[in-house]
C-alpha cells in the first residue's frame, strides 16, 4: 500500500489504470481532461497495456466503448455535462444491451450560460437510462469506487453499466492523500473480465436486432430484477473492499450519527462530505442531528430511507434540479417514504451552477427547519433579483 | 472470379426480411461471400438493421452488432481495438450501412474513424434515399428525384463522398454496382487486404423507392453505369482507376447512353417528362453529369502526367 496525494481525477485515472481495462475511448471535456490525459500517458508510458481511442466526440465515445465491450473486453472511459448529454442515446444503448462499461462522470453545470462549476444535474438527468449512479465524497472514495464498480458491473447478476460521479473541481481539482493497494491485492479483488455474451466468429448471434412488442418489456424487467439485486451486492462489494482494504463509505448510503438524531440531512457528493461538519457542529450545540449520504441514486436506495426516515424529519439538499418538479433526492425521497406518516420531508435545492454550499448553510437550512421556519421546498442563497 | 466460381457458402441465409427484388441484400449476400466466416458486422439503422429480422431468429450466419443511426463507424471503432487486444486482428470488421447512416448522419463518425486509420471495412449501400423511413431525401438523393420529403424533385445535387473520404488520404476506396457483382466481389476482397480504413459504395436501385417494377432492378443499375449516372472506380495509394464500362466512357472508347434512358425507367423523375418536358431540370443534370466526367479525366490526366 501506498499514499497518494493527488486530485480527483488523477486518483480516478490511478483506480481506472489498476482495473486493467482493455479499450478506453475518450473526449476532453473541462473538468474531466486531467482523466483522459493520465490514462493516455499511462497507454503510451507503458503503464496500462490497453488501446487508447481518441474518438471525434462523445457519442463515439460511448458507442466505441459499447463496440469494445460487446467484443468482450473491459472498457472504461470518463465525461462530463455536455459530454454525457450528448452520450444520452447510447446510454440507454449500452445498458440495454447489458454491457458493463464503466465511466467517471464529473459533475458540471449544462449551459446556456457557459460554466465549468460542479452541478449534479448533469447526471441525475441521465436516471432513467438504466445505469448504475454512485455519487462521491472524497478522492478515496474515487478511487475504491472505481474498482469496486467494475466488480458490481460484471457480476452475472449485474451486467450493467456503472457511472460514478462527482462534483467538478471540488473534488476533481483538489488533492487529498488516497491510500492506494498494491496491484496484486486489486487484481484479487478484481479478476480478469468473463463477458456474459461477445461478438464472436464462432458463435456468430445477432445482438440488437428487431424485438417484438411481445418480447421488449420482458427485457425491462431484467434490468429491473439487475438493479434490485444492486441493491444488495453493492453493500457486500462495500464491506469486502473494508475487510480487505479498511477504507469504508458506506453501502448505498453513508449514515453518520444518524442512531439518535431527530434531524436528518440527506445530500449526494461533497455536500455530503460538508455536511459531516454541520453534523457535529449542531449536536455540539445540543442539537440531534444526523447525515445520510446518499451514494447511490440508481438504484435508488427506498427501503434504506424507509428505514432510516422513520420518525425523523429529513432536510435533503439537492444540487440539481429537474425544474417543474424539484431536487431528485427530494423527489424520490418523498416517494420513498409515500404512506409513512410518521417522517417529515424538507427540501432545499442549492449550490446549482458550482454556488458555494459551506457547513454553515448546511447547518442554518438544518436549523430553519427546526425552527419550523422552512417551507417544504425551498432555493437557498438566492439573490434578491432571483428569478427575474 | 466467375458468378459460377463465387465460394458456395452461404453467410446471409433465406428468410431475410427484405422486400421482394432487393439488390441491397444481394449485395451483401455478395459481400459476405468476399468476406468469408471470420467477419463481424456493424449494422446501424438502416433497411439492413431491418432485414436482420425479429429477435430471437437471424439471416446472417456471422455475428452482428446493431447499432445507432449515426453510430456505425463508432461501434466498428471499438470492436477493431478490442479485436486487436484479443489477439483477433484478422478478423474482418465491416460497417454496413445506407446512404442516410454514411452520407449524413453518420459522417462525423465515419470522418472520425478513417482519420484515425480504424482498421475496418465500411461498406455503404446507397439507395439514395432513406428508404427504412418510407423514401425521404438524402444526401445521396440526386438533384430533380422525387421522395416524400422533396414532392417537385431535389433542389440540390448529391454531395460527392467519395472525394470527401478520398481528402482524408483513406487507404483504399472503391465505388460497386449491385449489377455488378464479380467487380462487386473482386473489391471487397480487395478491401480485406489492405490495412487500416477501407470505403466501398455500392449503387442500389430501390424499386419502392425509386418507383419502378422489382424485376427491372439489375437492368436500371447497369443503366446506371452505362449512361454514367453512376461510375465504377477505385482508388488505392492515391491513385485512382476506371473499371470496367465506366473506364471505357471515361476514355471515350464508348459513348456514353443518354441519362434520360436511365432517368425514364423509374417513377421519381417522371415530374420531369410528364405532362411536358422541363428542360431546366434537365439540362442541370446534364451539365451537372458532364462537370462530374469532366472532373474525372482531368484527375486521371494529372495523375498520368
Amino acid at each position: 500500500m501506498t499514499v497518494m496525494m493527488d486530485t480527483g481525477n488523477r486518483i480516478a485515472a490511478k483506480a481506472a489504470q489498476m482495473a486493467k481495462p482493455e479499450v478506453v475511448a475518450a473526449y476532453p471535456i473541462t473538468p474531466q481532461t486531467v482523466i483522459v490525459e493520465e490514462i493516455a500517458r499511462y497507454v503510451q508510458s507503458g503503464q496500462l497495456d490497453a488501446e487508447y481511442i481518441c474518438v471525434e466526440s462523445e457519442h463515439t465515445v460511448m458507442t466505441a466503448s459499447i463496440g469494445a465491450s460487446a467484443t468482450g473486453v473491459r472498457t472504461f472511459t470518463a465525461t462530463s455535462a455536455h459530454g454525457l448529454a450528448l452520450m444520452h442515446e447510447m446510454l440507454h444503448w449500452a445498458a440495454l444491451a447489458r454491457l458493463p462499461i464503466v465511466m467517471v462522470n464529473v459533475n458540471r453545470t449544462l449551459g446556456p450560460g457557459w460554466s465549468i462549476w460542479a452541478d449534479e444535474t448533469d447526471s441525475v438527468a441521465q436516471r432513467d437510462t438504466g445505469w448504475i449512479q454512485f455519487y462521491c465524497s472524497g478522492n478515496q472514495e474515487i478511487f475504491d469506487t472505481v474498482i469496486q464498480a467494475f466488480r458490481l458491473a460484471e457480476n452475472r447478476e449485474i451486467q450493467l453499466p456503472v457511472m460514478i460521479n462527482y462534483d467538478a473541481f471540488i473534488l476533481s481539482h483538489t488533492s487529498m492523500p488516497v491510500e492506494i493497494p498494491d496491484q496484486e491485492a486489486i487484481d484479487e479483488f478484481l479478476p480478469k473480465f468473463k463477458p456474459f455474451w461477445q461478438l464472436d466468429t464462432d458463435n456468430p448471434i445477432t445482438h440488437g436486432n428487431l424485438v417484438s412488442e411481445d418480447d421488449y418489456m420482458d427485457i425491462r424487467y431484467g434490468m429491473h430484477l439487475a438493479h434490485e439485486n444492486a441493491k444488495k451486492l453493492i453493500p457486500e462489494i462495500a464491506l469486502e473492499w473494508k475487510e480487505t482494504f479498511a477504507t469504508y463509505h458506506g453501502g448505498l448510503i453513508e449514515e453518520y450519527r444518524c442512531q439518535d438524531a431527530e434531524f436528518i440531512i440527506m445530500a449526494m457528493g461533497a455536500i455530503g462530505a460538508e455536511a459531516k461538519l454541520s453534523v457535529d457542529n449542531l449536536r455540539s450545540e445540543g442539537h440531534r442531528v444526523g447525515l445520510a449520504r446518499i451514494r447511490v441514486i440508481r438504484p435508488f436506495p427506498n427501503e434504506e430511507i424507509q428505514r432510516i426516515g422513520r420518525g425523523k424529519t429529513l432536510i435533503v439538499v439537492d444540487r440539481n434540479i429537474s425544474v417543474g418538479s424539484g431536487g431528485a433526492v427530494f423527489t424520490e425521497t418523498k416517494s420513498a417514504l409515500c404512506g409513512l406518516n410518521d417522517c417529515r420531508v424538507f427540501g432545499f435545492v442549492a449550490g446549482l451552477g458550482g454556488r458555494d454550499v459551506t457547513y454553515e448553510d448546511l447547518a442554518d437550512m438544518t436549523r430553519k427547519v427546526m425552527n419550523n421556519e422552512a417551507s417544504e421546498t425551498e432555493w437557498w442563497d438566492l439573490k434578491e433579483t432571483g428569478g427575474a | 472470379m466467375a458468378l459460377k466460381n463465387l465460394p458456395r457458402e452461404e453467410l446471409l441465409f433465406p428468410g431475410a426480411a427484405a422486400c421482394p427484388g432487393c439488390v441491397g441484400c444481394l449485395s451483401l449476400r455478395i459481400a459476405l461471400k468476399a468476406l468469408g466466416k471470420e467477419t463481424i458486422l456493424v449494422i446501424p439503422a438502416s433497411c439492413t438493421a431491418s432485414i436482420e429480422g425479429y429477435f430471437p431468429k437471424t439471416p446472417f450466419n456471422v455475428p452482428v452488432l446493431t447499432i445507432a443511426f449515426e453510430a456505425g463507424a463508432a461501434g466498428a471503432s471499438g470492436v477493431s481495438a478490442a479485436l486487436k487486444r484479443l489477439g483477433k486482428d484478422e478478423t474482418n470488421v465491416v460497417v454496413w450501412a445506407g446512404d442516410g447512416g454514411t452520407y449524413d448522419i453518420g459522417i462525423q463518425a465515419l470522418s472520425g474513424a478513417v482519420e484515425r486509420g480504424t482498421h475496418f471495412i465500411y461498406i455503404c449501400y446507397n439507395n439514395e434515399i432513406y428508404s427504412n423511413t418510407g423514401i425521404q431525401r438524402s444526401g445521396a438523393t440526386p438533384f430533380g428525384a422525387w421522395t416524400t420529403t422533396t414532392w417537385s424533385g431535389k433542389t440540390e445535387h448529391r454531395k460527392d463522398l467519395p472525394r470527401i473520404l478520398m481528402a482524408h488520404e483513406i487507404p483504399y476506396l472503391a465505388t460497386a454496382s449491385a449489377s455488378y457483382v464479380e467487380d462487386l466481389f473482386r473489391k471487397v476482397q480487395r478491401a480485406k487486404t489492405i490495412r487500416g480504413s477501407k470505403y466501398i459504395e455500392i449503387h442500389i436501385p430501390c424499386a419502392p423507392g425509386w418507383r419502378f417494377p422489382m424485376d427491372k432492378t439489375i437492368e436500371i443499375g447497369r443503366l446506371a453505369v452505362e449512361s454514367g449516372a453512376w461510375a465504377l472506380f477505385e482508388y488505392e495509394n492515391g491513385e485512382l482507376t476506371f473499371n470496367g464500362r465506366s473506364k471505357r466512357i471515361l476514355e471515350g472508347q464508348v459513348e456514353p447512353k443518354p441519362i434520360e434512358d436511365y432517368m425514364k425507367t423509374q417513377g421519381r423523375f417522371r415530374h420531369l417528362f410528364e405532362p411536358r418536358r422541363d428542360e431546366e431540370r434537365l439540362t442541370e443534370i446534364k451539365r451537372h453529369l458532364e462537370s462530374d466526367w469532366a472532373r474525372f479525366r482531368k484527375q486521371i490526366q494529372l495523375q498520368t502526367a
